[in-house]
Protein backbone atom coordinates (compact mmCIF):
# COMPACT_ATOMS: atom_id res chain seq x y z
CA UNK A 1 0.00 0.00 0.00
CA UNK A 2 1.26 3.13 -0.91
CA UNK A 3 -1.04 5.66 0.31
CA UNK A 4 0.41 7.78 3.23
CA UNK A 5 -3.06 8.40 4.17
CA UNK A 6 -5.76 6.07 3.51
CA UNK A 7 -9.43 6.65 4.80
CA UNK A 8 -12.81 4.70 3.54
CA UNK A 9 -16.12 5.75 4.76
CA UNK A 10 -14.78 8.49 7.85
CA UNK A 11 -17.00 9.46 10.24
CA UNK A 12 -16.95 12.09 12.96
CA UNK A 13 -19.37 13.16 15.30
CA UNK A 14 -19.66 15.40 18.05
CA UNK A 15 -22.99 14.35 19.61
CA UNK A 16 -25.72 14.11 17.39
CA UNK A 17 -23.89 16.54 14.68
CA UNK A 18 -21.84 14.95 12.04
CA UNK A 19 -19.02 17.05 11.06
CA UNK A 20 -17.27 14.02 9.09
CA UNK A 21 -20.29 12.35 7.11
CA UNK A 22 -17.97 9.07 5.30
CA UNK A 23 -15.37 10.66 3.18
CA UNK A 24 -13.01 8.15 1.41
CA UNK A 25 -9.34 9.98 0.71
CA UNK A 26 -5.82 8.79 -0.60
CA UNK A 27 -2.65 10.45 -0.45
CA UNK A 28 -0.02 9.29 -1.56
CA UNK A 29 3.94 9.89 -0.76
CA UNK A 30 5.06 12.94 -2.46
CA UNK A 31 1.56 14.66 -3.30
CA UNK A 32 0.45 18.15 -1.86
CA UNK A 33 -3.19 17.01 -1.40
CA UNK A 34 -5.92 19.69 -0.28
CA UNK A 35 -9.26 20.18 1.41
CA UNK A 36 -11.41 22.93 -0.14
CA UNK A 37 -14.44 24.20 1.34
CA UNK A 38 -16.51 26.84 3.61
CA UNK A 39 -16.13 26.78 7.25
CA UNK A 40 -17.88 24.31 8.59
CA UNK A 41 -17.02 21.86 6.27
CA UNK A 42 -15.78 19.41 8.60
CA UNK A 43 -12.10 20.11 7.35
CA UNK A 44 -10.68 20.44 10.76
CA UNK A 45 -12.46 17.71 11.91
CA UNK A 46 -10.70 15.69 9.34
CA UNK A 47 -7.47 16.79 9.84
CA UNK A 48 -7.60 16.56 13.48
CA UNK A 49 -8.38 12.82 12.93
CA UNK A 50 -5.31 12.16 10.46
CA UNK A 51 -3.56 14.51 13.04
CA UNK A 52 -4.22 11.00 15.56
CA UNK A 53 -5.55 14.20 17.93
CA UNK A 54 -9.40 12.95 17.66
CA UNK A 55 -10.78 9.05 17.09
CA UNK A 56 -12.96 8.43 14.43
CA UNK A 57 -16.22 8.31 14.99
CA UNK A 58 -16.67 5.20 12.26
CA UNK A 59 -14.85 4.02 9.18
CA UNK A 60 -11.26 2.75 8.33
CA UNK A 61 -8.55 5.44 8.28
CA UNK A 62 -5.25 4.09 8.17
CA UNK A 63 -2.40 6.72 8.28
CA UNK A 64 1.23 5.86 7.16
CA UNK A 65 0.21 2.26 7.39
CA UNK A 66 -0.62 2.35 10.93
CA UNK A 67 -3.88 2.86 12.96
CA UNK A 68 -4.31 5.64 14.51
CA UNK A 69 -6.39 4.01 17.83
CA UNK A 70 -3.69 1.85 18.40
CA UNK A 71 -0.26 3.72 17.13
CA UNK A 72 -1.20 7.32 17.64
CA UNK A 73 2.26 8.15 19.39
CA UNK A 74 3.82 6.25 16.78
CA UNK A 75 2.36 7.72 14.15
CA UNK A 76 2.37 11.62 15.14
CA UNK A 77 6.04 10.96 15.62
CA UNK A 78 6.44 11.29 11.90
CA UNK A 79 4.10 13.92 11.13
CA UNK A 80 4.27 17.46 11.20
CA UNK A 81 1.34 19.80 12.45
CA UNK A 82 0.18 22.86 12.07
CA UNK A 83 -3.33 23.63 13.55
CA UNK A 84 -5.50 26.24 12.79
CA UNK A 85 -4.94 28.45 15.71
CA UNK A 86 -1.52 28.75 16.54
CA UNK A 87 -0.97 27.15 19.86
CA UNK A 88 3.11 28.77 20.41
CA UNK A 89 4.12 28.70 23.88
CA UNK A 90 4.23 32.05 25.04
CA UNK A 91 6.41 31.71 27.60
CA UNK A 92 9.32 30.74 25.83
CA UNK A 93 11.01 32.70 23.20
CA UNK A 94 11.22 31.61 19.13
CA UNK A 95 14.36 29.77 19.12
CA UNK A 96 12.94 27.87 22.68
CA UNK A 97 9.93 27.10 21.15
CA UNK A 98 11.46 24.92 18.34
CA UNK A 99 13.98 23.30 20.97
CA UNK A 100 11.54 22.21 23.59
CA UNK A 101 9.00 20.85 20.63
CA UNK A 102 12.18 18.79 19.51
CA UNK A 103 12.01 17.55 22.87
CA UNK A 104 8.79 16.20 22.44
CA UNK A 105 9.89 14.36 19.93
CA UNK A 106 12.67 12.37 21.56
CA UNK A 107 15.29 14.91 20.01
CA UNK A 108 18.64 15.09 21.66
CA UNK A 109 19.15 18.73 23.13
CA UNK A 110 21.95 19.77 20.75
CA UNK A 111 20.57 17.78 17.66
CA UNK A 112 17.27 20.01 18.52
CA UNK A 113 19.03 23.58 18.62
CA UNK A 114 20.99 23.11 15.05
CA UNK A 115 18.14 22.11 13.57
CA UNK A 116 15.99 24.81 15.09
CA UNK A 117 18.52 27.28 14.07
CA UNK A 118 18.45 25.82 10.38
CA UNK A 119 14.84 26.22 10.11
CA UNK A 120 14.15 29.54 11.51
CA UNK A 121 16.29 30.38 8.68
CA UNK A 122 14.33 28.65 6.50
CA UNK A 123 11.40 30.90 7.29
CA UNK A 124 13.26 33.87 7.83
CA UNK A 125 12.95 34.34 11.51
CA UNK A 126 16.55 33.74 12.29
CA UNK A 127 16.77 37.50 13.72
CA UNK A 128 13.70 36.94 15.93
CA UNK A 129 15.22 34.00 17.96
CA UNK A 130 15.37 35.58 21.21
CA UNK A 131 12.21 36.99 20.99
CA UNK A 132 8.90 36.35 23.00
CA UNK A 133 6.35 34.93 20.65
CA UNK A 134 3.72 37.87 21.42
CA UNK A 135 5.23 40.38 19.79
CA UNK A 136 5.51 38.35 16.81
CA UNK A 137 2.89 39.45 13.56
CA UNK A 138 0.42 36.86 12.85
CA UNK A 139 2.64 35.89 9.24
CA UNK A 140 5.88 35.30 11.87
CA UNK A 141 3.77 33.39 14.25
CA UNK A 142 2.54 31.33 11.44
CA UNK A 143 5.73 30.55 9.65
CA UNK A 144 7.01 29.65 13.25
CA UNK A 145 4.56 26.97 13.45
CA UNK A 146 5.52 26.01 10.07
CA UNK A 147 9.04 25.33 11.21
CA UNK A 148 8.31 23.73 14.18
CA UNK A 149 6.00 21.06 12.47
CA UNK A 150 9.20 20.50 10.48
CA UNK A 151 11.17 19.92 13.54
CA UNK A 152 11.15 15.88 13.43
CA UNK A 153 11.86 15.91 9.79
CA UNK A 154 8.17 14.59 9.25
CA UNK A 155 7.06 12.02 6.24
CA UNK A 156 3.68 13.97 6.08
CA UNK A 157 2.85 17.96 6.77
CA UNK A 158 -0.69 18.47 7.99
CA UNK A 159 -1.10 22.16 7.66
CA UNK A 160 -4.48 23.29 8.53
CA UNK A 161 -5.42 26.86 6.99
CA UNK A 162 -1.86 27.68 6.30
CA UNK A 163 -2.17 31.37 5.28
CA UNK A 164 -6.03 32.35 6.91
CA UNK A 165 -6.11 35.71 8.33
CA UNK A 166 -2.33 37.20 7.11
CA UNK A 167 -2.36 40.10 4.25
CA UNK A 168 -1.25 39.57 0.86
CA UNK A 169 2.53 39.49 1.71
CA UNK A 170 2.68 37.11 4.37
CA UNK A 171 0.60 34.74 2.41
CA UNK A 172 3.15 34.38 -0.08
CA UNK A 173 5.93 34.11 1.50
CA UNK A 174 4.38 31.03 3.58
CA UNK A 175 3.21 30.14 -0.34
CA UNK A 176 6.58 30.30 -1.06
CA UNK A 177 8.35 28.31 1.61
CA UNK A 178 5.28 25.67 1.40
CA UNK A 179 6.32 25.39 -2.41
CA UNK A 180 10.20 24.56 -1.65
CA UNK A 181 8.77 22.23 1.17
CA UNK A 182 6.64 20.57 -1.61
CA UNK A 183 10.04 20.89 -4.33
CA UNK A 184 12.02 19.06 -1.38
CA UNK A 185 9.25 15.84 -1.47
CA UNK A 186 7.51 16.17 1.51
CA UNK A 187 3.97 15.42 1.33
CA UNK A 188 2.05 18.17 2.14
CA UNK A 189 -1.92 17.82 3.16
CA UNK A 190 -3.51 21.21 3.78
CA UNK A 191 -6.74 22.58 4.26
CA UNK A 192 -8.13 26.20 3.37
CA UNK A 193 -11.22 28.21 2.08
CA UNK A 194 -8.33 29.87 -0.73
CA UNK A 195 -8.98 28.75 -3.99
CA UNK A 196 -5.92 30.66 -5.42
CA UNK A 197 -4.42 28.52 -2.80
CA UNK A 198 -5.63 25.37 -3.58
CA UNK A 199 -4.48 26.55 -7.12
CA UNK A 200 -1.51 27.35 -6.03
CA UNK A 201 0.15 24.38 -3.70
CA UNK A 202 -2.30 21.69 -4.40
CA UNK A 203 -1.09 19.01 -7.16
CA UNK A 204 -5.09 16.80 -6.05
CA UNK A 205 -7.34 18.31 -4.18
CA UNK A 206 -10.96 17.26 -2.43
CA UNK A 207 -14.13 19.64 -2.61
CA UNK A 208 -15.68 19.36 1.00
CA UNK A 209 -19.37 20.83 2.06
CA UNK A 210 -21.20 19.41 5.04
CA UNK A 211 -19.21 17.27 5.95
CA UNK A 212 -19.25 14.94 2.52
CA UNK A 213 -16.77 15.24 -0.31
CA UNK A 214 -18.54 16.82 -3.28
CA UNK A 215 -15.59 16.61 -5.82
CA UNK A 216 -11.90 15.61 -6.39
CA UNK A 217 -9.40 15.86 -8.85
CA UNK A 218 -6.98 17.98 -9.84
CA UNK A 219 -7.15 21.65 -10.05
CA UNK A 220 -7.33 21.62 -13.15
CA UNK A 221 -9.18 18.53 -13.71
CA UNK A 222 -11.99 19.91 -12.05
CA UNK A 223 -12.38 23.15 -13.47
CA UNK A 224 -12.33 21.05 -16.88
CA UNK A 225 -15.30 18.92 -15.26
CA UNK A 226 -17.64 21.47 -13.77
CA UNK A 227 -16.92 24.68 -14.93
CA UNK A 228 -16.55 26.32 -18.64
CA UNK A 229 -13.22 27.78 -20.19
CA UNK A 230 -14.02 31.46 -19.22
CA UNK A 231 -16.20 33.76 -17.19
CA UNK A 232 -18.07 36.75 -17.78
CA UNK A 233 -18.47 38.89 -14.72
CA UNK A 234 -21.01 41.57 -15.47
CA UNK A 235 -22.19 44.21 -12.85
CA UNK A 236 -25.85 45.95 -13.75
CA UNK A 237 -26.64 48.87 -11.73
CA UNK A 238 -29.29 47.64 -9.86
CA UNK A 239 -30.31 46.56 -6.46
CA UNK A 240 -31.30 43.34 -7.92
CA UNK A 241 -28.69 41.29 -10.11
CA UNK A 242 -31.87 38.53 -10.74
CA UNK A 243 -33.96 40.66 -13.28
CA UNK A 244 -31.54 40.36 -15.58
CA UNK A 245 -30.84 36.98 -15.83
CA UNK A 246 -33.42 36.13 -17.82
CA UNK A 247 -32.07 38.42 -20.75
CA UNK A 248 -29.28 36.82 -20.47
CA UNK A 249 -30.30 33.26 -21.06
CA UNK A 250 -29.03 31.47 -24.53
CA UNK A 251 -25.52 33.17 -24.48
CA UNK A 252 -23.43 30.83 -22.66
CA UNK A 253 -23.61 27.23 -20.64
CA UNK A 254 -25.27 28.56 -17.45
CA UNK A 255 -26.12 31.63 -15.97
CA UNK A 256 -24.95 31.99 -11.92
CA UNK A 257 -26.66 35.43 -10.14
CA UNK A 258 -24.71 36.54 -7.42
CA UNK A 259 -25.78 39.37 -4.72
CA UNK A 260 -23.75 41.92 -6.42
CA UNK A 261 -23.43 40.35 -10.14
CA UNK A 262 -23.97 38.13 -12.87
CA UNK A 263 -21.64 35.21 -13.79
CA UNK A 264 -21.75 34.15 -17.46
CA UNK A 265 -20.19 30.72 -17.97
CA UNK A 266 -19.41 30.61 -21.29
CA UNK A 267 -15.92 29.04 -23.93
CA UNK A 268 -15.51 32.27 -25.35
CA UNK A 269 -15.81 35.66 -23.30
CA UNK A 270 -15.23 38.61 -25.23
CA UNK A 271 -17.64 36.65 -27.91
CA UNK A 272 -20.14 36.49 -24.91
CA UNK A 273 -19.58 40.00 -24.16
CA UNK A 274 -20.09 41.57 -27.48
CA UNK A 275 -23.20 39.61 -27.22
CA UNK A 276 -24.08 41.21 -23.92
CA UNK A 277 -24.12 44.81 -25.87
CA UNK A 278 -25.70 43.43 -28.64
CA UNK A 279 -28.54 42.68 -26.67
CA UNK A 280 -27.89 46.48 -25.35
CA UNK A 281 -27.59 45.57 -22.05
CA UNK A 282 -25.33 47.90 -20.96
CA UNK A 283 -23.49 46.51 -17.23
CA UNK A 284 -21.92 49.26 -15.12
CA UNK A 285 -18.84 46.98 -14.94
CA UNK A 286 -17.29 44.07 -17.13
CA UNK A 287 -14.72 41.50 -16.73
CA UNK A 288 -13.67 38.27 -18.57
CA UNK A 289 -11.43 35.36 -16.98
CA UNK A 290 -10.42 32.34 -16.67
CA UNK A 291 -12.61 29.90 -14.75
CA UNK A 292 -11.26 28.95 -11.17
CA UNK A 293 -11.83 26.58 -8.51
CA UNK A 294 -14.37 29.54 -6.85
CA UNK A 295 -16.65 28.71 -9.73
CA UNK A 296 -16.66 24.69 -9.25
CA UNK A 297 -17.44 25.17 -5.72
CA UNK A 298 -19.95 27.16 -6.64
CA UNK A 299 -21.33 24.74 -9.90
CA UNK A 300 -21.38 22.27 -6.78
CA UNK A 301 -22.66 23.49 -3.70
CA UNK A 302 -24.87 26.65 -5.28
CA UNK A 303 -22.65 28.73 -2.86
CA UNK A 304 -19.60 30.81 -2.73
CA UNK A 305 -16.19 29.36 -0.94
CA UNK A 306 -15.76 33.19 1.18
CA UNK A 307 -18.86 34.62 2.33
CA UNK B 1 6.68 -8.86 28.52
CA UNK B 2 9.39 -7.68 29.70
CA UNK B 3 11.58 -6.31 26.84
CA UNK B 4 9.03 -4.69 25.75
CA UNK B 5 7.92 -3.13 28.99
CA UNK B 6 11.16 -1.83 29.76
CA UNK B 7 11.53 0.93 26.53
CA UNK B 8 7.55 1.42 26.92
CA UNK B 9 8.32 2.67 29.99
CA UNK B 10 12.29 4.14 28.79
CA UNK B 11 9.49 6.47 26.42
CA UNK B 12 7.12 7.71 29.00
CA UNK B 13 9.88 8.71 31.09
CA UNK B 14 11.70 10.51 28.21
CA UNK B 15 8.28 11.68 27.67
CA UNK B 16 7.15 13.07 30.83
CA UNK B 17 10.89 14.60 31.56
CA UNK B 18 10.83 16.65 28.40
CA UNK B 19 7.20 17.90 29.26
CA UNK B 20 8.85 18.89 32.84
CA UNK B 21 11.64 20.31 30.95
CA UNK B 22 9.41 22.65 29.23
CA UNK B 23 8.84 24.16 32.41
CA UNK B 24 12.60 24.71 33.53
CA UNK B 25 12.86 26.63 30.28
CA UNK B 26 10.08 28.94 30.75
CA UNK B 27 11.72 29.34 34.35
CA UNK B 28 12.19 33.81 34.69
CA UNK B 29 13.53 35.37 37.21
CA UNK B 30 9.86 36.71 38.39
CA UNK B 31 9.14 33.11 39.54
CA UNK B 32 11.93 33.27 42.48
CA UNK B 33 10.30 35.32 43.84
CA UNK B 34 7.06 32.77 43.96
CA UNK B 35 9.18 30.23 44.96
CA UNK B 36 10.35 32.90 47.71
CA UNK B 37 7.08 33.42 48.60
CA UNK B 38 5.94 29.66 48.63
CA UNK B 39 9.05 28.88 51.16
CA UNK B 40 8.66 31.73 53.77
CA UNK B 41 4.84 30.84 54.15
CA UNK B 42 5.05 27.69 56.82
CA UNK B 43 8.24 29.57 58.21
CA UNK B 44 5.74 32.72 59.25
CA UNK B 45 3.12 29.80 60.18
CA UNK B 46 5.92 28.23 62.57
CA UNK B 47 7.40 31.34 64.15
CA UNK B 48 4.01 33.39 64.82
CA UNK B 49 1.82 29.85 65.94
CA UNK B 50 4.18 27.12 66.63
CA UNK B 51 6.61 29.53 68.85
CA UNK B 52 3.91 32.68 69.42
CA UNK B 53 1.27 30.73 70.24
CA UNK B 54 3.28 27.85 71.53
CA UNK B 55 4.41 30.07 74.14
CA UNK B 56 0.82 29.97 75.44
CA UNK B 57 -0.06 26.49 74.96
CA UNK B 58 3.06 24.90 76.74
CA UNK B 59 3.14 21.19 76.13
CA UNK B 60 0.76 18.72 74.35
CA UNK B 61 0.12 15.22 74.49
CA UNK B 62 1.06 13.17 72.03
CA UNK B 63 -2.07 9.96 71.25
CA UNK B 64 0.46 7.52 73.30
CA UNK B 65 0.48 10.07 76.34
CA UNK B 66 3.98 11.47 75.87
CA UNK B 67 4.42 15.38 75.99
CA UNK B 68 5.90 17.61 73.63
CA UNK B 69 6.56 21.14 72.91
CA UNK B 70 4.30 23.07 70.64
CA UNK B 71 6.30 24.23 68.66
CA UNK B 72 7.33 20.29 68.10
CA UNK B 73 3.87 19.64 67.50
CA UNK B 74 2.96 22.19 64.99
CA UNK B 75 5.95 22.07 62.51
CA UNK B 76 5.32 19.01 60.43
CA UNK B 77 2.00 20.11 60.22
CA UNK B 78 3.03 23.07 58.68
CA UNK B 79 5.45 20.90 56.69
CA UNK B 80 2.68 18.61 55.23
CA UNK B 81 0.61 21.76 54.77
CA UNK B 82 3.18 23.38 52.72
CA UNK B 83 3.66 20.45 50.52
CA UNK B 84 0.39 20.24 50.33
CA UNK B 85 -0.52 24.23 48.92
CA UNK B 86 2.61 23.86 47.26
CA UNK B 87 1.36 21.17 44.94
CA UNK B 88 -2.22 22.09 44.69
CA UNK B 89 -1.50 25.91 43.05
CA UNK B 90 1.46 24.19 40.60
CA UNK B 91 -1.26 21.67 39.84
CA UNK B 92 -4.55 23.67 39.49
CA UNK B 93 -3.79 27.13 38.95
CA UNK B 94 -0.92 26.89 36.79
CA UNK B 95 -1.99 23.40 34.54
CA UNK B 96 -5.52 24.40 34.48
CA UNK B 97 -4.11 27.86 32.52
CA UNK B 98 -1.64 26.03 30.57
CA UNK B 99 -4.51 23.50 29.28
CA UNK B 100 -7.70 26.13 28.86
CA UNK B 101 -5.44 29.11 28.33
CA UNK B 102 -2.54 28.80 27.04
CA UNK B 103 -3.70 25.94 24.92
CA UNK B 104 0.17 25.01 25.39
CA UNK B 105 -1.18 20.74 25.88
CA UNK B 106 -2.87 20.78 22.31
CA UNK B 107 0.23 21.85 20.95
CA UNK B 108 1.88 18.90 23.00
CA UNK B 109 -0.44 16.20 22.18
CA UNK B 110 0.07 16.70 18.35
CA UNK B 111 3.65 14.52 19.01
CA UNK B 112 4.01 11.20 20.77
CA UNK B 113 3.67 12.81 24.14
CA UNK B 114 0.20 11.34 25.47
CA UNK B 115 -2.16 12.80 28.81
CA UNK B 116 -0.66 10.71 30.74
CA UNK B 117 3.13 11.98 30.14
CA UNK B 118 1.92 15.63 30.11
CA UNK B 119 0.12 14.85 33.95
CA UNK B 120 3.24 12.99 34.98
CA UNK B 121 5.65 15.44 33.80
CA UNK B 122 3.41 18.15 34.62
CA UNK B 123 3.26 16.54 38.37
CA UNK B 124 6.98 15.87 38.73
CA UNK B 125 7.75 19.59 38.07
CA UNK B 126 5.68 20.86 40.95
CA UNK B 127 7.65 18.09 42.74
CA UNK B 128 10.48 19.57 41.75
CA UNK B 129 9.34 23.01 43.95
CA UNK B 130 7.90 21.12 46.58
CA UNK B 131 10.60 18.99 46.98
CA UNK B 132 13.08 22.46 47.76
CA UNK B 133 10.56 23.82 50.29
CA UNK B 134 9.80 20.64 52.65
CA UNK B 135 13.85 20.24 52.05
CA UNK B 136 14.77 23.96 53.28
CA UNK B 137 11.84 23.84 55.82
CA UNK B 138 13.53 20.82 57.67
CA UNK B 139 16.48 22.37 57.62
CA UNK B 140 14.99 24.93 59.74
CA UNK B 141 13.40 22.07 61.96
CA UNK B 142 16.49 20.70 62.78
CA UNK B 143 17.75 24.21 63.55
CA UNK B 144 15.22 25.13 66.00
CA UNK B 145 15.80 21.33 67.39
CA UNK B 146 12.24 20.32 66.32
CA UNK B 147 13.74 17.34 65.54
CA UNK B 148 16.86 15.66 64.82
CA UNK B 149 18.34 15.26 61.57
CA UNK B 150 18.06 12.06 61.12
CA UNK B 151 14.58 11.90 61.34
CA UNK B 152 14.47 14.78 59.24
CA UNK B 153 15.96 12.79 56.30
CA UNK B 154 13.06 10.29 56.96
CA UNK B 155 10.59 13.26 56.65
CA UNK B 156 11.80 13.94 53.19
CA UNK B 157 10.56 11.41 51.26
CA UNK B 158 7.55 11.53 52.79
CA UNK B 159 6.92 15.18 52.43
CA UNK B 160 7.36 14.65 48.91
CA UNK B 161 5.56 12.19 48.79
CA UNK B 162 2.49 14.03 50.28
CA UNK B 163 3.20 16.87 47.53
CA UNK B 164 2.68 14.19 44.80
CA UNK B 165 -0.53 12.70 46.36
CA UNK B 166 -1.91 16.13 46.67
CA UNK B 167 -0.49 17.08 42.88
CA UNK B 168 -2.18 14.21 41.33
CA UNK B 169 -5.42 15.07 43.14
CA UNK B 170 -5.25 18.80 41.77
CA UNK B 171 -4.60 17.57 38.30
CA UNK B 172 -7.78 15.66 38.56
CA UNK B 173 -9.40 18.72 40.16
CA UNK B 174 -8.48 20.87 37.34
CA UNK B 175 -9.62 18.60 34.90
CA UNK B 176 -13.13 18.85 36.31
CA UNK B 177 -13.40 22.59 37.03
CA UNK B 178 -15.45 24.86 34.58
CA UNK B 179 -13.56 28.33 35.34
CA UNK B 180 -11.45 30.73 37.52
CA UNK B 181 -14.98 30.95 39.91
CA UNK B 182 -14.26 27.48 40.76
CA UNK B 183 -10.83 28.44 42.51
CA UNK B 184 -12.35 30.22 45.24
CA UNK B 185 -14.12 27.25 45.88
CA UNK B 186 -10.72 25.23 45.93
CA UNK B 187 -8.62 27.73 47.80
CA UNK B 188 -11.72 27.65 50.21
CA UNK B 189 -11.47 24.51 50.76
CA UNK B 190 -7.67 24.02 51.22
CA UNK B 191 -7.69 26.40 54.38
CA UNK B 192 -10.23 24.33 55.48
CA UNK B 193 -8.05 21.45 55.39
CA UNK B 194 -5.42 23.76 56.47
CA UNK B 195 -7.35 24.18 59.72
CA UNK B 196 -8.98 20.96 60.75
CA UNK B 197 -6.48 18.23 60.18
CA UNK B 198 -5.04 17.77 63.12
CA UNK B 199 -2.88 20.52 62.44
CA UNK B 200 -2.97 23.22 65.77
CA UNK B 201 -4.14 20.78 68.22
CA UNK B 202 -4.52 16.64 68.01
CA UNK B 203 -7.66 15.46 66.65
CA UNK B 204 -8.92 13.70 69.28
CA UNK B 205 -9.52 17.04 70.74
CA UNK B 206 -12.99 17.31 68.56
CA UNK B 207 -15.96 15.31 69.03
CA UNK B 208 -15.94 11.91 67.85
CA UNK B 209 -18.12 12.48 64.13
CA UNK B 210 -16.58 15.06 63.35
CA UNK B 211 -12.91 13.41 64.47
CA UNK B 212 -13.76 10.61 62.21
CA UNK B 213 -14.27 12.79 59.42
CA UNK B 214 -11.47 14.78 59.72
CA UNK B 215 -9.37 11.24 60.30
CA UNK B 216 -9.93 10.36 56.95
CA UNK B 217 -9.24 12.92 55.09
CA UNK B 218 -5.70 13.50 53.07
CA UNK B 219 -4.30 16.38 54.99
CA UNK B 220 -4.26 15.13 58.32
CA UNK B 221 -3.07 11.09 57.07
CA UNK B 222 0.07 13.69 56.19
CA UNK B 223 0.37 15.47 58.71
CA UNK B 224 -0.12 12.12 60.83
CA UNK B 225 2.63 10.50 58.78
CA UNK B 226 5.17 13.62 59.00
CA UNK B 227 4.34 13.93 62.57
CA UNK B 228 5.20 10.24 63.58
CA UNK B 229 7.94 10.16 61.86
CA UNK B 230 9.72 13.87 63.14
CA UNK B 231 8.33 13.21 66.57
CA UNK B 232 9.92 9.57 66.45
CA UNK B 233 6.56 7.80 67.08
CA UNK B 234 5.96 5.81 64.19
CA UNK B 235 3.52 2.88 64.20
CA UNK B 236 1.09 0.73 62.03
CA UNK B 237 -0.69 3.37 61.10
CA UNK B 238 1.82 5.66 58.95
CA UNK B 239 1.83 2.66 57.10
CA UNK B 240 -1.84 3.18 56.26
CA UNK B 241 -1.19 7.01 55.95
CA UNK B 242 1.25 5.89 53.39
CA UNK B 243 -0.66 3.57 51.77
CA UNK B 244 -3.75 6.08 51.71
CA UNK B 245 -0.94 8.81 49.82
CA UNK B 246 0.29 6.11 47.27
CA UNK B 247 -3.50 5.19 45.97
CA UNK B 248 -4.32 8.82 45.83
CA UNK B 249 -1.37 9.36 43.73
CA UNK B 250 -2.17 6.50 41.06
CA UNK B 251 -6.01 7.22 41.87
CA UNK B 252 -5.32 11.12 40.70
CA UNK B 253 -2.87 10.05 37.57
CA UNK B 254 -4.93 7.26 36.05
CA UNK B 255 -8.17 10.25 36.26
CA UNK B 256 -6.15 13.21 35.17
CA UNK B 257 -4.50 11.48 31.93
CA UNK B 258 -8.35 10.29 31.08
CA UNK B 259 -9.79 13.42 31.63
CA UNK B 260 -7.36 15.01 29.78
CA UNK B 261 -7.70 13.06 27.01
CA UNK B 262 -11.94 13.45 27.14
CA UNK B 263 -11.31 17.10 27.20
CA UNK B 264 -8.25 17.70 24.39
CA UNK B 265 -8.80 14.90 22.36
CA UNK B 266 -12.08 15.08 21.06
N1 LIG C 1 -15.33 19.77 19.44
C1 LIG C 1 -16.47 19.98 18.78
N2 LIG C 1 -17.66 19.82 19.38
C2 LIG C 1 -18.82 20.02 18.72
N3 LIG C 1 -18.90 20.39 17.43
C3 LIG C 1 -17.75 20.57 16.77
C4 LIG C 1 -16.47 20.37 17.40
N4 LIG C 1 -15.51 20.63 16.48
C5 LIG C 1 -16.14 20.95 15.35
N5 LIG C 1 -17.49 20.92 15.51
C6 LIG C 1 -18.48 21.21 14.48
O1 LIG C 1 -18.21 20.41 13.35
C7 LIG C 1 -18.42 21.14 12.16
C8 LIG C 1 -17.17 21.07 11.31
O2 LIG C 1 -16.15 21.79 11.98
P1 LIG C 1 -14.70 21.91 11.39
O3 LIG C 1 -13.93 22.70 12.37
O4 LIG C 1 -14.21 20.56 11.04
O5 LIG C 1 -14.95 22.73 10.07
P2 LIG C 1 -13.90 23.43 9.12
O6 LIG C 1 -14.16 22.93 7.75
O7 LIG C 1 -12.55 23.27 9.64
O8 LIG C 1 -14.35 24.94 9.21
P3 LIG C 1 -13.47 26.29 9.26
O9 LIG C 1 -13.21 26.68 7.85
O10 LIG C 1 -14.38 27.26 9.94
O11 LIG C 1 -12.24 26.00 10.05
C9 LIG C 1 -18.78 22.56 12.57
O12 LIG C 1 -20.17 22.70 12.44
C10 LIG C 1 -18.38 22.64 14.01
O13 LIG C 1 -19.24 23.47 14.73
MG1 LIG D 1 -11.12 24.49 10.33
Amino acid sequence: MNSLIHARGLVKRFGDFTAVDGIDVDVRAGEAFGFLGPNGAGKSSTMRMIGCVSPPSGGELRILGMDPRRDGPAIRARLGVCPQLDNLDPELTVLENLVTYARFFGIPRRAARERAAELLDFVQLGERAGSKVDPLSGGMKRRLTIARAMINQPDLVLLDEPTTGLDPQARHLVWERLFRLKQQGVTLVLTTHYMDEAEQLCDRLVVMDGGRIVAEGSPRELIEAHSTREVVELRFPTDDQGTYAGKLEGIGERVEVLPDRVLLYVGDGDGALTEVHRRSLSPSSSLVRRSSLEDVFLRLTGRTLVD
Amino acid sequence: MLPRLLPALDGMARRSAAVAGRNVAALRTAYWLVLLGGLLEPVFYLFSIGVGVGALVGEIPLPGGRLVGYAEFVAPAMLASSAMSGALTETTFNFFGKMKFMRLYEGMLATPVRPIEIALGELSWAMLRGSLYSAAFLVIMVAMDLTTPLRALAAFPASVLVGFAFGALGMTVSTLIRGWQDFDMISAGMFVLFLFSGTFIPATAYPDVLRWIVEVTPLYRSVDLIRGISLGSLGFVQLLDVLYLLAMLVGGLFVAGRRMERLLCR
